[in-house]
């Protein structure tokens, strides 16, 4: 059996890039850095208790459940008084954007998989291979494009997280009553109006369920970011393992289980919520007995 | 004005390759070899403007196809469509859409309406795409819901209504864009039997008031005679027979129709003209009483319609009237005049005079808009004429 020699390819090819597009990379990991920068200086830019009240007023609207806005002053007073605070907010930063990049990359893609049967078979290998080569693999070629730091992280934690977006945007999209698409064209909408106006309204809660799997995807891989160098939760877990320091890797971890919930149950609430907070203002039973003076018509 | 003609719909092969097979002999062997199915295999109909024009098979004859190719939801493999002397077959989309929100409108199984949307925004949903204004949208929409008798639930969204109102919905949304031709998929066939009754009753009424051209698929004979001026039956692609309901009912084109046609309400379908029958006798007014007893004794019959010179019917002379007379000495039919009998226009349907029949000492009289004598409805017509053909092959 010859050898195929693909690591060779693969290696050559990262150099390639690194050669010839060296440049833009730079600008990349420039811009993601500064993006990240600024969602954290804005976290961070109020005192922590007024931060606790927005995320809490978040919960509140998201889904209009008690226990929930108990749970988040709580655990986050928790996470305060584990002197974790900056490392969470850190670590959040790093999730609010590269769940924003998934998402903004991943919706589109869904759209364009659920638009034909063939772009279907062409996303469907590039999501597996995203979704099951080992983290480490690209994290690594990852640090050679964008260096040591946050970006290569959040860059690591995006492609991870893009195909849950991807494929609950189809998945939800493939699932719009056929029927209601088809009464859509027959009054002659066009493409994009069948999808602005009927697929992606229809689709919403599979596509919120999407972006809560989005952001999940993203927190798990917060704490590998922390191995290459990305600070926050993820630096406090691996310094905790490196040194031994059993409490201090044990405390980072139980603050990523609670940004973990806060985020999972908010953002589950908001893809939910939106149907049955609707279907309540209707109310009641409706009454089948219809007024039997349709007759005037004419 | 739909004209379509030998439109054919083959799946599953693409058309370059299927357009060949269909011109061979043995198309529907060759399309299935090439593992393409023949949905619709030839149609070719003409619908008139202001008729219901009702295509009728059961699942997988064809006819949502067919339907579905008349405003190119589904595209044509072969065949020719015009509408208004516009040729719709050789339309682009962009051409197509205007067409389908001016022109076509559609009414569907399920209701398809927008989960998302209040019942107002789901009725103006065409005229949002035409790109009328916010408020003539919803006013036109309020209209069209008032016709339909759903003014009062404009502001709920559809889970809120029940099957019936939901396709009433359905109704108002194609009515509020004023298109003039309505296609409709098995609009009622998902709805409670009394709802559908209604249902039905609310489609004629609205057709009397405004003569759109409706072209409406069903799988229920009952519902296609009901509703149907002409009915198109389908079996495997292929129309098996098309025509109005009685003629369909009268002379069933082969085996498959007449077992169809088994289970229909024949007393709802067939009118008196179906069950005409020319009067074995008559008589005039100034008649002699003896000479017309003698007709009827000879036609072994015990009463007679009395016209004057226009056929009109002035009444009935009983042969026990008629031999009173004629032992009194009348000279004229005058004295023995009775209204003793039933008079029916020629399209009522039987179920509503067959209890009447042989009540009165003559048959049931048909006549026309001037009391004119078109024949007689005998009892024994109507029996035949009610009695369903038989079966073969059942025991």
């Amino acid at each position: 059996m010859p050898r195929i020699p693909i690591g060779d390819a693969v290696e050559s090819g990262i150099q390639f890039l690194l050669d010839r597009l060296g440049g833009l990379f730079d600008v990349v990991s420039a811009a993601l850095t500064r993006l990240v920068d600024t969602v954290y200086a804005i976290l961070v830019a109020p005192h922590p208790l007024l931060l606790i009240a927005v995320l809490s007023a978040v919960a509140w609207f998201a889904g209009r459940r008690l226990p929930l806005v108990v749970f988040t002053v709580l655990a986050f007073l928790l996470v305060a008084s584990m002197q974790l605070w900056v490392q969470t907010m850190q670590t959040l930063a790093v999730v609010i954007v590269a769940a924003v990049i998934a998402v903004a990359i991943g919706v589109p893609l869904g759209v364009w998989a659920a638009s034909s049967g063939r772009a279907s078979v062409i996303t469907r290998p590039v999501l597996d291979f995203m979704q099951t080569l080992p983290v480490f693999v690209y994290l690594i070629p990852a640090v050679f494009l964008f260096g040591i730091g946050v970006v290569p992280g959040v860059v690591a934690t995006t492609v991870f997280a893009v195909p849950p977006a991807v494929r609950l945007t189809e998945l939800g999209i493939r699932q719009v009553d056929s029927e209601v698409v088809e009464a859509a064209v027959a009054f002659g909408s066009r493409p994009r109006q069948v999808l602005r106006e009927v697929q992606l309204p229809l689709a919403l809660p599979s596509i919120m369920a999407g972006v809560n799997q989005v952001i999940m995807m993203a927190l798990s891989m917060v704490v590998i970011a922390g191995m290459v160098g990305a600070q926050g939760l993820g630096a406090v877990v691996v310094q905790g393992i490196t040194q031994l320091d059993i409490g201090s890797g044990f405390e980072g971890g139980l603050a990523v289980v609670i940004l973990a919930i806060y985020l999972d149950r908010v953002t589950a609430a908001l893809g939910s919520g939106g149907f049955k907070r609707r279907r309540a203002q209707g109310g009641g039973t409706v009454d089948l007995a219809l007024p039997k003076q349709v007759a005037d018509v004419s | 004005m739909i004209e379509a003609e030998n439109l054919t719909k083959v799946y599953g092969i693409p058309r370059d390759r299927a357009v060949p097979l269909l011109r061979r002999a043995d198309r529907e062997d060759a399309v299935r070899n090439a593992g393409g199915f023949l949905a619709a295999d030839g149609v070719s109909l003409s619908v008139s403007p202001g008729e219901i024009f009702v295509i009728m098979g059961l699942s997988g004859s064809g006819k949502s196809t067919v339907l579905r190719m008349l405003n190119r939801l589904v595209e044509p493999t072969d065949g020719s469509l015009r509408i208004d002397g516009l040729d719709v077959s050789a339309m682009s989309q962009d051409e197509l859409r205007p067409l389908r929100n001016r022109r076509i409108n559609m009414v569907f199984q399920h209701f398809a309406l927008l989960p998302h949307r209040t019942i107002r925004e789901n009725a103006a949903y065409g005229l949002k795409i035409r790109q009328v204004p916010a408020k003539e949208r919803l006013e036109r929409a309020d209209q069209a819901l008032r016709r339909v008798g759903l003014e009062r639930w404009r502001d709920s969204r559809p889970h809120e209504l029940s099957g019936g109102m939901k396709q009433r919905v359905g109704l108002a949304r194609a009515l509020a864009t004023d298109a003039e031709i309505l296609l409709m998929d098995e609009p009622f066939s998902a709805l409670d039997p009394l709802i559908r009754r209604d249902m039905q009753e609310l489609l004629l009424q609205l057709q009397a008031a405004d003569q759109r051209t409706i072209v409406f698929v069903t799988h229920d004979l009952n519902e296609a005679m009901r509703i149907g001026d002409r009915i198109m039956v389908m079996r495997d692609g292929h129309v098996v027979q098309c025509g109005t309901g009685t003629e369909i009912i009268s002379s069933p084109a082969n085996e498959y129709v007449s077992e169809f046609i088994a289970d229909v309400d024949r007393s709802r379908v067939l009118t008196a003209a179906n069950v005409l029958r020319t009067p074995l006798v008559t008589a005039r007014p100034d008649e002699s009483p003896g000479d017309v007893l003698q007709r009827l004794e000879n036609a072994e019959m015990n009463g007679v319609f009395v016209l004057d010179g226009a056929d009109r019917v002035l009444g009935v002379a009983t042969d026990e009237a008629l031999a009173r007379a004629l032992r009194d000495g009348a000279a004229t039919l005058d004295s023995c005049l009775v209204g003793d009998c039933h008079t029916v226009p020629p399209d009522l349907p039987i179920v509503e005079f067959c209890d009447l029949a042989g009540r009165h000492t003559v048959p049931i009289a048909v006549v026309d808009d001037d009391m004119r004598l078109l024949g007689v409805a005998p009892k024994a017509a109507i029996l035949a004429a009610l009695a369903a053909p038989r079966k073969v092959g059942h025991a």
